[in-house]
């Protein structure tokens, strides 16, 4: 039991370190800001997910039973697209990056406000 | 322990469990944080569970209502099957496209969601399946700004969008 749960956490411990290197390659090679904003949600997804069920895994093999690393995911699911809406909104304000077409409903978007009056 | 003679009457049992499912969630996480299931914990969970909601109370003017769990639970289910999915198709794009063959753009969501819980959950959902990051809300708050990194065109990204996440939502929250 103990070493199909060891195989079990090399093999979390390997996708998460691939996922996370490919997010890291990503964040190295893609050219637009915009574009750069995609490759940590690789290793903030996927790659920690696999990394902390790797621990959980690790735990139950070595008879701890700990399960509170779940949180950790919880948390970081819950406050990872905050920080990436906030520098993708960076990113439209400061005209890094294309300006986005105008929105279906409504005048204007948030960040750019409105285009032909006064800026508020 | 205020359980017993305040039963018979609703509104004292409303205002001292103003937020019942707030209430079982920090039952959950702090026996999760304490990394055990003993009567110790749960019995501090609990206190923590019933005190945080009322002392926070005035600061919830707007208690959402209709918030069906059992659906959101599935929900949750689809999202990390779709990031699992979606990570791959992303690793595999990143790694053998060109940045020149990419067809990055962006896409614009008409909202028919109107819950501002609804809209953030639905964002938070965008920036987590990766591929695509959610950027900005309309002034007003009825239309959503995604980027996309590599997407066939703009509509199909809006329909997968609207017909995967938005619909079930719509079904949790309103």
């Amino acid at each position: 039991m103990s070493t199909v749960l060891e195989i079990l956490t090399a093999v979390t411990l390997i996708i998460g370190a691939i996922f996370t290197l490919v997010g890291s390659y990503g964040l190295l090679k893609l050219d637009d800001p915009m574009k750069r904003l995609h490759a940590p949600t690789k290793a903030g997804t996927l790659g920690v997910g696999a990394l902390i069920t790797a621990s959980i895994l690790h735990s139950f093999a070595t008879g701890g039973n700990s399960v509170h690393e779940v949180l950790i995911v919880a948390f970081l699911f819950v406050t990872a697209p905050i920080s990436a809406h906030f520098i993708s909104k960076v990113n439209i304000h400061r005209k890094r990056c294309e300006t986005p077409p105008p929105p279906p409903e409504d005048t204007s978007w948030a960040t750019l406000g409105p285009s032909d009056g006064p800026a508020s | 322990m205020a359980t017993s003679d305040d039963t018979d009457r609703p509104s004292l049992l409303r205002r001292l469990f103003p937020h019942p499912l707030l209430t079982i969630l920090l039952v959950i996480v702090w026996l999760v944080i304490a990394n055990s299931f003993t009567l110790n914990s749960l019995v501090l969970g609990t206190i923590l569970g019933i005190l945080i909601p009322f002392f926070t109370y005035p600061y919830w003017p707007n208690v959402p209502t209709g918030f069906r769990a059992g659906k959101m639970i599935a929900y949750i289910g689809l999202v990390i099957w779709d990031i699992i999915v979606a990570n791959i198709a992303v690793a595999w794009i990143v790694m053998t496209k060109r940045n020149a063959d990419m067809r990055s753009t962006w896409v614009t969501i008409p909202l028919d969601l109107r819950k501002p819980e609804a809209i953030t959950v639905l964002a938070g959902t965008i920036t987590l399946t990766p591929g695509t990051v959610s950027a900005d809300l309309s002034d007003e708050g009825h239309s959503l700004l995604v980027h996309a990194l590599d997407a066939e065109s703009p509509e199909a990204v809006r329909y997968e969008i609207k017909e995967r996440y938005e619909r079930r939502l719509k079904e949790i929250f309103e």
